[in-house]
Parts: C-alpha cells; sequence; structure tokens
C-alpha cells in the first residue's frame, strides 16, 4: 500500500491499513517517516493513553477486558497495545496476550496489536509510541497499553502513559514491599483486584499511606473484582477524574513533553547505538584503562 | 517350606471371600506342560516391608493389585472406545463389537456434544459426527442403544463438561428399557479439572463445575448406586506431553481435589469413594508404565487412608480404565502400530488395569476402520488367552528394577502433589497456569528430541521407507450434518415446547440456587429439551470458562 | 534503524478441537526460529482468527486439527481472510488429516499442510518461505 493509500485507510478506520501502518512503523521502513509525519495531530493530542501495569497473576488482562466491555458499552472506539519480551536467543516472541481479548476479535472498534520488544533494553519496545499514534489517528479515543509487568517495562510504559494504572492483588506473596517501591509513587491509581478474596481489604489498608511524587494527597485506590466485572464503572469514574485533573492543571501536557523529549532521546541512542558500537569495535582498543574516560574521548571527538 | 503365616492368612480372609463371591475362571491353571501356575508368588519369607509396601492383592496397599483373585477370577473388560456420525451408524458398530467378544461399551461422542451444543448450532459447523456419536436429545441416546440391554451391558460414556445430561439421557433409556436405575453399570467421566490443563472441552468455569460434578455423586449415589461417577483422567494429561510422573501426580491431585469437594458439600466419604474411577494412559516404556500403575494405586490407597481417614477398603481402592498412548501412533508404516500397542497393552496388564482400550493402527490417520479395530481387540484377547500373563498376579513384583522405579514413581508423584497444595491447591494452579506450564514444557523437551533424533520412533525418524499403499481409512459422510440438523427440527415440531420451556425456566431458577440439578436436567431429558437448550441454560447462570494461554 | 524486520505468525485452532499439544509446540518452535508468534489459542471461529490476521498484519497463518473438521473449516479461513480484505496472507495447517484431503485443501488456497510425523525443521522452512512470498508479493 501506499502511504496515500494507507492515511485514507487510517481515516476510513480500516483495519488492514492501521495493521500494514504499524508493521512499517516496526520494521524501519523509509515510508514510515512519511506516514508518521502526516498523522492526524489533532486526534493524537485529544485522545488519552492509559497504561496498565502490575505484578504478574494480578489480573491484568482480566480487568483489561473489563475497560474494554465497558468503554464500548459507552461507544468509544479503543486501541490496545500489548507487549511481550523478545527471546535474546533467537529474537523471536510468542505474544501471548491476544488470546485472552479473542472475544473483541471481531469488534472493529477494538484495535488490538502485540508488539515484541525486539531487544529494546528497556521492556516496552520502540515503537510502542508510533503505533500509539497511529492508532489515535485512526480515531481511538482510549489506547491501552498492557505489559507484562516486570523489569524495565513499567517505567517505560509510565512514560507514555497519560495515565498509569497499577494493577495489584492479595496474596502475590509479600511481593508489594519488596516491589520497587519507586513504582508505587509514579502510578496514578491504584487498583486492588480480587477484592473478594482474603487479604484484599488488609492491601487497600496498606496502600492507603501511598502518594505519587510530587503530589500531596494520597493516590486513589479502586477496588475490583474483574472476572464479575464488578468496580469497573467505578474506576473509569476515577480515570475520568484524574484526567481531567491533569488537562486542568496542565499536568497532561507537562508528561507529554516529558514522553515527547524522551522518545527523541530514545531514537537519538537507537540511531548512534549501532554507529558507535561498529567504531569501539573497530577502534580495538586495550582492555586496560577506564571505560567511561574512554567513552568521554570517543564523544569528544564528534 | 512351610507357607509364610500371612500368606495363609491372606489366603484365609481376603482371597477366601472373593473366591466365594465368583471363583477363578479355570479349576486349575496350567503350563504348556501341564504343570500348575501360582497364583501369586512372594518372598519366602514375608516381612514387614514387605506388608508395607507391597502386601496381597485386595489388601492394602493393592500394589499388587485390588482384586485378590485379578485376572485368573476375571479377565479385564476389553471396552474398546467407538463412536462416530449418527447414533444409528454407531449402534452397528456396538451390535458388531458386542458380537465380537467385546465385554462392555464405550461412547464416543462428537465435539459440539462435548461441549454442549446441538448440532444445528453455529459452532459446530464442520464437526458434527467426526470424533463420536452426534446426541442432540434423548431421541438419539434411544437409537444408540436400540437392542442393546442396559441391565446386561455396562457403558462407560467419555463425556465431561455435560456428562449430568448425558447420564440423565442414559438413565431415562434404561427406564424405558425397563432397567430399574440401581441395576444401571456404567461409567461417566465427569472430570473437568483435566479438560482446564489437557483437553480442552470444558463450558463452565471451576467452581460452577465442581457444583455439577457433586450433584452427580450426590445423585448417583441414592439413585444409580452401581454407577461409576467420575473417571479420574491421566489419560490426557500424558497425551499433552507430560511425563509419567506428572500424569499420576496431577491425576491423583484432582482426585483429592473432588474427594475434598464432596466432603465439603456434605457427602460421607466412605459412601461416594467407593465409585471414583481412574483412567491412565499405557505408553511405550514397558517396564516404566508398570511401576507407574502400581504406584498409583500405593499412592492413592495411602492418600485416602492418611490425608482423608477413609475406613472402608473400597473408598482406598484405586480402580482403573486404561487405554494405549494415542501420542505414540505414526502415520507411517502404520503396521508398527500393532506392535506398539501390544506392548502398551502388555504393560496396561502386568499393571493390573480393570479394563482396557487397545487403539488402531490406522488411527494417526483417521477413525478406525472395522478391520483394524477388530485387530485392536485381538491384541487384547490374545494377551490373555494365549500369552500367560493373566494366570497368575502381578508376576513383576519383587524385580529390583521394577520395584525401585515404583517406589521412585511413588516419591516424586507425592511432592507434586504436595507442591500443588502448597501453592493454593489445583484450581488456583489451573488458574495460574501452573499445572498447564508444566506439561507443555515436558512435552516441549520430548518433541525436542525426537527433532534432534536423540530419541527414535521407529519409522518416523529413523528406519523409514516410502510409504507404499494407502491404507484404506473410514470417512465420515458430510451428510450427517445435514441429517442431525433435520432429525432436530422434526423433534422440535414434535415434541410439547410449552412443557420444556417451562422445564428449563425451573432448571434456570435452579441454577442459581444451591439444589441438585440433576432431578431438574432429569425431567427436561424426558420431555426431548436437546443438549444444546440445557447447556445454553447453564451458560447464561454459570458463565464460560476462557483460557488465558 | 535498529528496529529489525521480523516476521510475524498467528497460530490457532479453529472449531471445537481442544488438543493444542501440537500448536503450542510450533509456537514455540517458531519463536526459537526467531519468528513473533500471536498465539490465538482453541475454539476460534475462522472470522475471529481472519480479523486477529489483519489486525496483527501477520506473514502468515498457522492452522491445526485434529478432528476432522479441518476439510470445512481451514477454507473457512482462507474465504474469511480474503473477505477482511488479506487475500495475500497466506495459511497453513497441520493435523490428523488423510492425504486425499490435502489435495482439496491446496485447491482451496491452503499452501501447505503437515501431517504427523513431519520434522520440524520442514515446517518451520515451509513457514519462512510462505513469509518471505507474501513480503515479496
Amino acid at each position: 500500500m501506499t502511504i496515500d493509500r494507507l492515511l485514507k485507510g487510517l481515516k476510513l478506520r480500516d483495519p488492514r491499513a492501521i495493521g500494514r501502518a504499524i508493521t512499517l512503523v516496526e520494521n524501519g521502513d523509509e515510508k514510515a517517516q512519511a506516514l508518521l509525519s502526516a498523522l492526524d495531530e489533532d486526534l493524537i493530542s485529544r485522545a488519552t493513553i492509559l497504561g496498565i501495569t502490575g505484578p504478574p497473576g494480578a489480573g491484568k488482562s482480566t480487568l483489561t477486558n473489563g475497560i474494554i466491555s465497558e468503554l464500548r458499552q459507552r461507544k468509544e472506539r479503543i486501541g490496545i497495545i500489548a507487549v511481550d519480551p523478545s527471546s535474546p536467543i533467537s529474537g523471536g516472541a510468542i505474544l501471548g496476550d491476544r488470546i485472552r481479548m479473542m472475544q473483541h476479535a471481531t469488534d472493529q472498534d477494538v484495535v488490538m496489536r502485540s508488539m515484541a520488544t525486539r531487544g529494546r533494553l528497556g521492556g516496552l519496545c520502540a515503537t510502542a509510541g508510533a503505533a500509539v499514534r497511529i492508532m489515535a489517528s485512526s480515531g481511538c479515543s482510549t489506547i491501552i497499553i498492557e505489559t507484562v509487568g516486570v523489569g524495565q517495562s513499567e517505567m517505560d510504559i509510565i512514560r507514555l502513559a497519560d495515565i498509569t494504572l497499577l494493577v495489584l492483588a492479595p496474596g502475590l506473596g509479600d511481593d508489594i514491599q519488596a516491589m520497587k517501591a519507586g513504582l508505587l509513587e509514579v502510578a496514578d491509581l491504584m487498583v486492588v483486584n480480587k477484592a473478594d478474596c482474603k487479604g484484599a481489604d488488609i492491601l487497600a489498608m496498606d496502600l492507603e499511606t501511598v502518594t505519587r511524587k510530587g503530589s500531596t494527597t494520597p493516590t486513589q485506590i479502586s477496588m475490583t473484582v474483574a472476572t464479575e466485572g464488578k468496580g469497573i464503572t467505578e474506576l473509569l469514574d476515577c480515570i475520568a477524574e484524574v484526567d481531567s485533573e491533569h488537562r486542568d492543571s496542565g499536568e497532561r501536557q507537562k508528561r507529554r513533553r516529558g514522553a515527547h523529549d524522551q522518545e527523541v532521546l530514545d531514537w537519538c541512542l537507537e540511531i548512534l547505538r549501532p554507529r558507535l558500537l561498529a567504531e569501539i569495535t573497530q577502534k580495538k582498543m586495550s582492555l586496560l584503562g577506564d571505560p567511561r574516560l574512554k567513552a568521554k574521548e570517543i564523544l569528544k571527538e564528534k | 517350606m512351610p507357607k509364610d503365616p500371612k500368606l495363609a492368612e491372606w489366603e484365609e480372609n481376603e482371597l477366601a471371600k472373593s473366591l466365594n463371591r465368583f471363583p477363578e475362571r479355570k479349576e486349575k491353571f496350567t503350563n504348556h506342560g501341564g504343570e500348575e501356575i501360582p497364583r501369586i508368588v512372594t518372598p519366602e519369607t514375608i516381612d514387614d516391608q514387605y506388608l508395607d509396601q507391597l502386601a496381597f492383592p485386595g489388601k492394602y496397599p493393592y500394589t499388587r493389585g485390588v482384586q485378590p483373585t485379578m485376572y485368573r477370577g476375571r479377565l479385564w473388560t476389553m471396552r474398546q472406545y467407538a463412536g462416530f456420525s449418527t447414533a444409528a451408524e454407531s449402534n452397528k458398530r456396538y451390535r458388531y463389537l458386542l458380537e465380537q467378544g467385546t465385554s462392555g461399551l464405550s461412547v464416543a461422542f462428537d465435539l459440539p456434544t462435548q461441549i454442549g451444543y446441538d448440532s444445528d448450532d453455529p459452532m459446530s459447523l464442520g464437526e458434527v459426527g467426526k470424533v463420536g456419536v452426534a446426541i442432540d436429545s434423548l431421541a438419539d441416546m434411544e437409537t444408540l442403544f436400540d437392542q442393546i440391554p442396559l441391565g446386561k451391558v455396562s457403558t462407560s460414556m467419555t463425556i465431561n463438561s455435560p456428562a449430568a445430561v448425558l447420564l440423565a439421557m442414559y438413565v431415562a433409556v434404561g427406564e424405558k428399557q425397563g432397567v430399574a436405575p440401581e441395576n444401571i453399570k456404567g461409567t461417566i467421566q465427569n472430570d473437568i479439572l483435566k479438560e482446564y490443563v489437557a483437553r480442552g472441552t470444558y463450558i463452565f468455569p471451576p467452581k460452577p463445575s465442581l457444583r455439577l460434578i457433586t450433584n452427580i455423586f450426590q445423585w448417583c449415589s441414592q439413585k444409580t448406586p452401581a454407577f461409576n461417577t467420575i473417571s479420574i483422567s491421566g489419560y490426557h494429561i500424558r497425551e499433552a506431553g507430560s511425563t509419567a510422573v506428572q500424569e499420576v501426580a496431577f491425576t491423583l491431585a484432582n482426585g483429592c481435589t473432588y474427594v475434598q469437594t464432596a466432603l465439603d458439600a456434605g457427602m460421607e466419604l466412605d459412601v461416594f469413594a467407593r465409585r471414583l474411577a481412574f483412567f491412565f494412559n499405557a505408553s511405550s516404556d514397558l517396564l516404566e508404565e508398570v511401576a507407574k500403575f502400581r504406584a498409583a494405586r500405593r499412592l492413592w490407597a495411602r492418600l485416602m487412608k492418611e490425608r482423608f481417614g477413609a475406613k472402608n477398603p473400597a473408598s482406598l481402592m484405586l480402580r482403573f480404565h486404561t487405554q494405549t498412548a494415542g501420542n505414540t501412533l505414526t502415520a507411517q508404516q502404520i503396521d508398527n502400530n500393532i506392535v506398539r500397542v501390544t506392548i502398551q497393552a502388555l504393560a496396561a496388564v502386568l499393571g493390573g488395569t480393570q479394563s482396557l482400550h487397545t487403539n488402531s493402527k490406522d488411527e494417526a490417520h483417521s477413525l478406525p476402520t472395522e478391520e483394524s479395530v477388530r485387530t485392536a481387540l485381538r491384541t487384547q484377547q490374545v494377551l490373555a488367552h494365549e500369552s500367560g500373563v493373566a494366570d497368575t498376579i502381578d508376576p513383576l513384583a519383587g524385580s529390583y528394577y521394577i520395584e525401585a522405579l515404583t517406589d521412585k514413581i511413588e516419591r516424586e508423584a507425592l511432592a507434586l502433589i504436595n507442591k500443588i497444595e502448597e501453592s493454593g491447591g489445583v484450581v488456583t494452579c489451573i488458574e495460574e497456569g501452573f499445572i498447564q506450564r508444566q506439561i507443555e514444557n515436558a512435552a516441549y523437551q520430548y518433541q525436542l528430541e525426537i527433532e534432534r533424533g536423540e530419541r527414535i520412533i521407529v519409522g518416523m525418524n529413523k528406519f523409514k521407507v516410502e510409504e507404499e499403499k494407502k491404507p484404506p481409512l473410514l470417512r465420515v459422510a458430510p451428510e450427517v450434518e445435514k441429517t442431525q440438523v433435520a432429525m432436530l427440527t422434526e423433534l422440535k415440531n414434535n415434541r410439547n415446547n410449552e412443557q420444556v420451556a417451562g422445564l428449563l425456566t425451573k432448571l434456570e431458577a435452579a441454577a442459581q440456587g444451591s439444589e441438585n440439578l440433576m432431578p431438574y436436567i432429569y425431567d427436561c431429558v424426558k420431555e426431548y429439551a436437546t443438549l444444546g437448550e440445557i447447556c445454553n441454560v447453564l451458560r447464561k447462570v454459570f458463565g464460560e470458562y476462557k483460557d488465558r494461554g | 534503524m535498529a528496529t529489525t524486520h521480523k516476521y510475524r505468525v498467528l497460530i490457532g485452532k479453529p472449531g471445537l478441537d481442544g488438543h493444542d499439544r501440537g500448536a503450542k509446540f510450533i509456537a514455540r518452535a517458531l519463536r526459537d526460529a526467531g519468528f513473533e508468534v500471536v498465539y490465538t489459542g482453541i475454539r476460534r471461529s475462522p472470522e475471529e482468527i481472519a480479523a486477529a490476521a489483519v489486525q496483527e498484519d501477520v506473514d502468515a497463518v498457522g492452522l491445526s486439527s485434529l478432528s476432522g473438521a479441518h476439510i470445512r473449516l481451514f477454507p473457512a479461513v482462507v474465504e474469511a481472510l480474503v473477505k477482511a480484505g488479506a487475500p495475500d496472507i497466506p495459511v497453513l495447517g497441520g493435523g490428523v488429516i488423510p492425504e486425499e484431503d490435502i489435495v482439496t485443501l491446496k485447491a482451496a488456497g491452503i499452501v501447505e499442510i503437515f501431517t504427523p510425523g513431519t520434522p520440524i525443521d520442514t515446517i518451520i522452512t515451509a513457514y519462512k518461505d510462505a513469509c518471505a512470498k507474501k513480503s515479496s508479493g
């Protein structure tokens, strides 16, 4: 498909065009540049990007399904990006999130894409941002990004998302304490899923003191039983509240600016990485001496 | 040397009781030279270790068999799984098998029936009558057992999620034939837990499924006490790629879960436990398989006694059906499969199975032809009547290798069962995917070994030939779907639709509460409500289980 | 750019057959050969498979069936892909499929059929070829 055909397709919300566009970007095709520069910036700036993260077993996929069903009832068009790690050995990946969303497979207003990290150290694939913009351009008003929730990927999501949900559940061990205190302080909303299970109330109490960095009030906690669809409506209301606050206070713009700058930086590094690596390898430097000094030397030469 | 007093004790008690109930098949079992074959061989001096680990057939912990006379008293039931296309066609095959000497029937249902869909449901497209018989209503069931006396023949039905419905239909057919429910013999597989991890014909989520299962236990203990209400299965778990230890561990763990669920529902252990039956795989490693069956028997007896405090010996006995391993059949040089099945059947017999199904040589291609099925049955008959292995009990006992392997499998299976307990129990492990991952990893490893040629499969990755002739295959005519759909339309025209609707409403209300659903299902079935109609009501109330990958 | 081109394949089981050991093995083997595999599990309708294949913009679709329903369902997936605007996505299949059906299935547009015992290397090569053909076509 030509760029024009693709852009027309995006406007018409053609699933084939959306799929092809994301592939172009993922594969680093030269046509991708032209495509990305011609997207509907207005739609992009209005869409809400929701990040959903949390430890495995918390029920994120089930919760995501519940959110999708509810939003669809409200006639919203939704995009979902599910990220899975690429195998460092083979470079391949099993993209296993789609299987949990198959009930929406034939709904044209649920645009889903599974993406592999493809060797990106961060955990979130380099092209997730571009995929978000393509989906927004096709009319998705809410775009959900979901990852496995271990390692560095949460921080990437948080950066990319307008609002981040941290999904927890009782009985996942004492990981809450051990688990990255940083993650707790960066989420916009916390969800205690499996709220009907023993320990849910205690977990909620433990979380009551958690406050987002830079905020004065403790982070809101929602209780859900995703398998039964309970608490979803209330959760969406909370999300809408937070969204509204962010838009009013300028927080949303601030984050988008931060995300944008970070993404540009990431691309700079992505582009430089192979070049620098080639240079370093070629120099065949002595194994002795401090690597950091050597790095400064190389960069000074630039 | 004089007989050991412990052996004499067993002969005077358990053995004598058994011989009183029914004698052995022959006055004397002799070999070719006319010499007597001993019933059982034990060490000359029987010590505590022997009694603790092996004991005698029909005596705790049942390592050597659950009946005192085993095959000398009664041969294992030769029960060939069969069924395809329409009830009328399957009925013909069943009558053929009974003529050829099969001792019990085993019904295979098609996938729509197994998953609670009528033949005219959009989900049934292309599947009607393919892997088993299509049963949409009691009318089909009546056709299926036409001229087959349910008072004389025992039937095993491989049905899980909608087992309650098919059971109700079977009992209703018996009633029409004039057979009292208490004389109805057979088994329903009714083992939902393994569906989630190995077989995939689930409908509802675990909790409501377990409710249905206990409903069946309770109803049957009163109405059909001779009917086996569950066949706790390891066969499919093994087919999915698990190891022998995993097969035992996951099956027995599932068994413990069912026992606990029934106890929680207020049932009495020694009343329902005697009707629990098991179903295992007989794979190609002859020696490991024999050890596996013995280990399973001993482990179950110990679990029932120590964990649940069962008192009645009947509650401690692991009775099982075996099927030879489908996943070992090759599509190449299919005659080799006859050899494989023979070895696997031998393992099951040396392992003390109560009933056996042998696969046919052409099953890697399609459902078996009449001729292939006959050969499979003959395999069992040759073992029974010509090989001598049925004339003495647990002949491999005392072999250093077999006993060491039996101990090892028991030990490792118990460790895995305990691990599941510690991780929150079977249902939790299923929901978390723990059991599925264990099976997948074992399957993957095994397949890699084959791909790399580290594990030889004769005819497939070694000793290959250019395949000359194509075997004649059984084809299921596509008209089956049309026929079934037409019959459904006629059925709905001829029955009392108002009655049916009323009964379905009653069922829905009961499902929302906590009553036993069997009587409601029985009523629906008798008025010719269809399987799909009944299951859709239950789907509405219970929801559907979704695989999480 | 550092992003690399990967072949993407969707693996799924149409119809009611629940035996997914083979499909799971193929998925893993493809992953180990460097493919990105969208695994959609069991009990999928042809429409669901096609819709997912289009969204994921896969280079090939792999189907598995052991219940004899392949003769109806595999061509149905091909049709569904055409209807969804993706006639160029090749469909490959495997399972318990008699030889005489292979001719029928290929005539209906399925690119390759793998019967039990086919070495995994053969299967992977077939997928590579199918994906390469699609990309250049």
